[in-house]
């Protein structure tokens, strides 16, 4: 029988072992040998720190007692690991491109830096971690009286090999996990250290398996007749239990601080997890394959009343194979010390960045780069907080008595942690998550874990009876495990159910109400679509002279040499030839994130800011920066408009220039023919005046003639003065419309008439008269003017050899239209649209009035609420005049 | 098969069919990745229907659902195993591409 020495003595050996395997891996890491210490395999094996003590010994005893239930406490983290490509890819990217150090860091860098939301993580994880602390410093000392019992010296004692042990595990996390501080280096050793065990632990829970199974039951056949004969042998699993189990232990895979750190922290190279994804699974397949089995056996073979948690110890001692429960013990001392480790480290790591840094950075502000060595205050708050957090999972054994009331702690952490799972999630894939949601939900989620679970399962002084059994203040609604009056569900499945949809719920609905600073808006974007980018988005500027104080506060932080040789490097990086590099914002940026892998996120953010003070670039000033450019970018636009329109003015200008000098030329022509035009008859009057005064014995016929002469000539100058007064009083407006009603028929018979009366050629004019019946009601005089006027130039104009005239008339909906086309070669293109103008006359060539009549037909119209327009493509010249059936008043 | 003619024929030679080819079959394989899991859910929640002692009838043995459990847990195992090796397979051939090129 092996006696208690022994199995210290074996103890202790394996304790040096592990020392010398973290020892050597470091050195290995530092020398830069040992690629393996980064593969894929030790990534997956340092996973394996999720089984514990708990799952090691407790799986046994809970299928002892619920058959295959505790299945489930595996198959959340497998689905886990099988949809790697959904969340844990993205989870390990995130963690990698912001250095996050822990969960709480993860959380708080996701929703602006917020170190309050980090502090609330911190007292969670702390909240739920030391329980299972404390349970795994239980079952270390539970397995060690089983040996007591049988050793006969009987020198051990419980209470003070508890002591011992959580000591030892607080040496050992403190010599490997806070030796050095930039997550960068990682802790390759505690790391290796981990993957020894998970081989360990492994092998001995297969080993014990291996005996029961061929050695007692001989063999699979038998061996599964025997399950199934077995009290537990029948399928038997709640289903609210099995899907909450799954669904919890899946979440507190990811959420677990342990979990992250090896996870997430610890993690090299992001194809691992391709590896982790089945790697995993198949560890924890081969951890569960046996221990129905055991759990069988052990019911079959040891007393009634025989402790089931311990089953893989007391199995192979009851059949006196001593090393077999050697080996067995050696597996759950790894189980516990493996988990205890990382544990330690992990919440070490959050206690420290997020509790102590900021309360002492804040008793000493502004002196963060001239008092003290910040490197070791870091250094210090870590061992202190693993040596704090180790004493109180101690405490918390000697407290709770190591009863039975410790079995069920393993899943109350579960739920307990679980609480982060909204908060994780919706920060990772759903932008409008808020730092406000986040500290509700969690805060709901807390407080329902607390009353339902927590409190009720520490018992009496916590939780009175009178409680439990009418609620708080006696309201029935609020009975911890009835909540809401919804009696008979597992309490477990009470607490996961109730806490985590009131905490998903209130996490929403705050997100949603909330609105989130710009910080927190830039970095949720980062995280959610990490895969686009991952820069960071905050910058520095500082000036040359910080550097030097950066150069001292990063020294206290990293070191002195990594400091000098990051500096160093970025001084080279920046082409400069002093050996301090100018704080440029990339500069500081990439020095905030070499800090945070030692300080956290948000005291790197806050140290750095003390230095640069404030020069730093906030994002207010981005925004800034980005409502100005926005402006820049408005009057931009502003001035191209005002641009466009100056040179559409200056078209328009051009346009208006050349009608202006087209109207000057036809100003000048028409000078010149109205002094032509009034000569001729000057002329003609002055020489036959002359001949009637001078001549001597003249005819009265041929004065007669001669007067006529005078008289004609003196007509058509009367006629060109009324035209030019008449244009000028329609152009005034000062004319008086005579209105009347008439057939268009008779308007156009009467114009025709007077138009071709005693003209020297002949025109054929073509009519519509059906058509021409139409009431007019307007000036039918001025009208008539339009129309004699038109007619007369059709008939002067056209050049065809048997000129035609054709009027037509249409009725268009309350306004007429008629057209006079001739068939004569038209009016040229380029003359069309000077036509309407005065004194235009078409072709200072042919022979004509003074190129008034067209100007005052566009006048008259103008006045009687119509238009007159030349129409092209007719075959001749056509004019369009299309004027109101009944003139009225508006239309002037 | 006309991929694997591609195969073998030197980079150039119609590049757009091959990668075309490739970067279908690798977004197939990601869509199976990523179902996995919940065919894998499903498999796990199916013993909830089975007949337990409270039914009544003759319940399951507990050896046939632990036969059952584990060789859904190792089908699962088995599809992560393929899919991990099948994806590094594609990326290491596309990152052998893109050098060629």
């Amino acid at each position: 029988m092996a006696t208690i020495n022994v199995l210290i003595l074996v103890c202790l050996g394996y304790v040096v072992f592990l020392f010398a395997v973290a020892f050597a891996a470091d050195r290995m890491a530092a020398a830069g040998r040992g690629k393996w210490l980064r593969s894929p395999l030790i990534y997956t094996l340092s996973l394996s720190i999720y089984c514990t003590a708990w799952t090691f010994y407790g799986a046994v005893g809970n299928a002892a007692r619920s058959g295959l239930e505790f299945v489930t406490i595996y198959l959340g983290p497998t689905l886990v690991m099988v949809s790697w490509w959904w969340g844990l890819r993205k989870l390990v990217r995130v963690g990698r491109s912001q250095r996050v150090t822990s969960i709480a860091d993860l959380l708080s860098s996701r929703y602006g830096k917020s170190n309050t939301l980090a502090v609330c993580v911190t007292i969670l994880a702390v909240l739920g971690g030391t329980p299972y602390i404390a349970l795994q410093l239980q079952s270390i000392t539970l397995s060690f009286s089983i040996f007591a019992e049988a050793d006969p010296s009987g020198l051990y004692r419980e209470g003070s090999s508890v002591f011992w042990v959580a000591a030892g595990l607080a040496v050992f996390a403190i010599l490997f996990g806070t030796r050095n501080l930039d997550v960068n280096e990682r802790h390759h050793g505690v790391v290796t250290a981990i993957a020894v065990e998970a081989v360990v632990k492994l092998f001995a829970l297969i080993a014990v398996g291996v005996f029961v199974v061929w050695g007692i039951a001989g063999g699979v056949g038998p061996m599964m007749e025997r399950i199934d004969a077995s009290e537990i042998g029948q399928w038997n699993v709640d289903a609210g239990r099995w899907t909450t189990f799954i669904f919890l232990s899946a979440a507190a895979f990811i959420c677990l601080p342990r979990m992250f750190q090896v996870l997430v922290v610890e993690n090299d190279d992001e194809g691992h997890l391709r590896t982790a994804a089945w790697a995993f699974p198949l560890y924890l397949l081969l951890m569960s394959l046996f221990v129905v089995p055991i759990a069988v056996v052990g019911l079959d073979l040891l007393p009634e009343g025989a402790n089931p948690d311990l089953f893989v110890l007391t199995v192979p001692l009851s059949q006196g194979n001593d090393w077999l429960a050697m080996l067995s013990f050696i597996g759950g001392f790894s189980s516990a010390t493996s988990m205890v480790i990382v544990s330690a480290m992990a919440l070490s790591t959050m206690v420290s960045n997020h509790v102590v840094m900021p309360i002492w950075l804040n008793t000493h502000e502004g002196t963060g780069s001239v008092s003290g060595d910040v490197r070791s205050v870091v250094l210090m708050a870590r061992r202190i907080s693993i040596a704090a957090i180790m004493a109180l999972g101690y405490f918390y054994y000697r407290l709770s008595g190591g009863g039975a009331a410790l079995a069920s702690i393993g899943l109350i952490a579960f739920a307990g942690i679980s609480q982060i799972l909204p908060a994780l999630v919706g920060g990772l894939f759903w932008r409008g998550a808020t730092r406000t949601g986040a500290l509700v939900g969690l805060t709901v989620g807390f407080i329902f874990w607390i009353y339902t679970l927590l409190l009720p399962g520490m018992g009496e002084p916590w939780m009175p009876e009178t409680v439990l059994q009418n609620g708080l203040f006696g309201l029935g609604w609020l009975r911890p495990h009835a909540l809401f009056g919804i009696e008979g569900i597992d309490p477990m499945v009470h607490t996961v159910m109730w806490s985590l949809s009131l905490n998903t719920i209130a996490f929403c609905v705050a997100s949603l109400l909330s609105f989130p600073s710009p910080l927190e808006r830039l970095q949720g974007a980062q995280f959610v679509n990490v895969f686009d980018h991952s820069v960071s988005p905050r910058g520095w500027s500082g000036s040359v002279a910080q550097s030097e104080d950066l150069m001292i506060m990063t020294q206290r932080i990293l070191g002195t040499s990594p400091a000098q040789d990051f500096f160093q490097t970025e001084a080279e990086k920046q082409g400069g030839r002093s050996h301090m590099p100018e704080p440029t914002p990339g500069f500081l940026n990439r020095l905030e994130r070499e800090l945070s892998g030692s300080v956290g996120t948000a005291t790197a953010h806050a140290m750095i800011g003390q230095i640069v003070g404030g020069s730093s670039v906030s994002v207010e000033d981005l925004l800034a920066v980005a409502d100005e450019s926005a402006q820049l970018l408005e009057y931009s636009g502003q001035l191209e408009e005002k641009s466009s329109e100056l040179s559409r003015t200056a078209r328009q200008l051009r346009e208006a220039n050349t009608k202006l000098t087209q109207i000057s030329e036809q100003k000048d022509s028409f000078l010149s023919q109205v002094s032509h035009e009034l000569r001729t008859p000057m002329t003609s009057i002055r020489a036959f005046s002359e001949i009637m005064r001078d001549t001597e014995g003249l005819t009265n016929e041929e004065q007669t003639r001669y007067a006529a002469i005078i008289h004609d000539e003196a007509l058509r100058l009367t006629r060109l003065l009324d035209d030019l007064l008449d244009l000028s009083v329609l152009e005034n407006g000062q004319v008086n419309l005579n209105l009347s009603d008439d057939s268009l028929r008779s308007v156009l018979d009467r114009a025709v008439s007077s138009a071709l009366a005693g003209a020297d050629r002949k025109i054929t004019v073509r009519r519509t008269f059906p058509a021409e019946r139409i009431l007019l009601h307007t000036d039918l005089d001025r009208l008539g003017q339009v129309f004699i006027n038109l007619i007369s130039n059709a008939q002067k104009y056209c050049d065809a050899e048997e000129p035609v005239l054709v009027i037509s008339a249409h009725d268009v909906g309350g306004r007429v239209i008629i057209d006079f086309t001739d068939n004569g070669s038209g009016i040229p293109p380029g003359a069309r649209s000077m036509v309407f103008e005065k004194f235009a006359r078409v072709g200072v060539d042919k022979a004509g009035g003074a190129g008034l009549g067209l100007a005052i037909c566009r006048e008259i119209m103008q006045r009687l609420g119509g238009e007159i327009t030349y129409l092209p493509g007719q075959g001749g010249a056509a004019f369009r005049v299309s004027l109101p059936l009944a003139f009225q008043q508006a239309a002037q | 098969m006309s991929g694997e003619g591609n195969k073998d024929k030197p980079s150039g030679a119609r590049p757009s069919l091959f990668l075309e080819r490739q970067s279908y079959r690798r977004r197939r394989l990601t869509d199976a990745a990523r179902l996995s899991p919940f065919l894998g859910a499903t498999l796990l929640a199916l013993p909830l229907l089975w007949p337990d002692r409270s039914s009544g009838g003759a319940a399951v043995p507990l050896s046939s659902a632990m036969y059952y459990i584990f060789a859904c847990w190792g089908a699962l195992i088995l599809a992560g195993l393929i899919f991990g090796i099948a994806a590094r397979r594609i990326s290491a051939r596309e990152e052998r591409d893109a050098d060629i090129e």
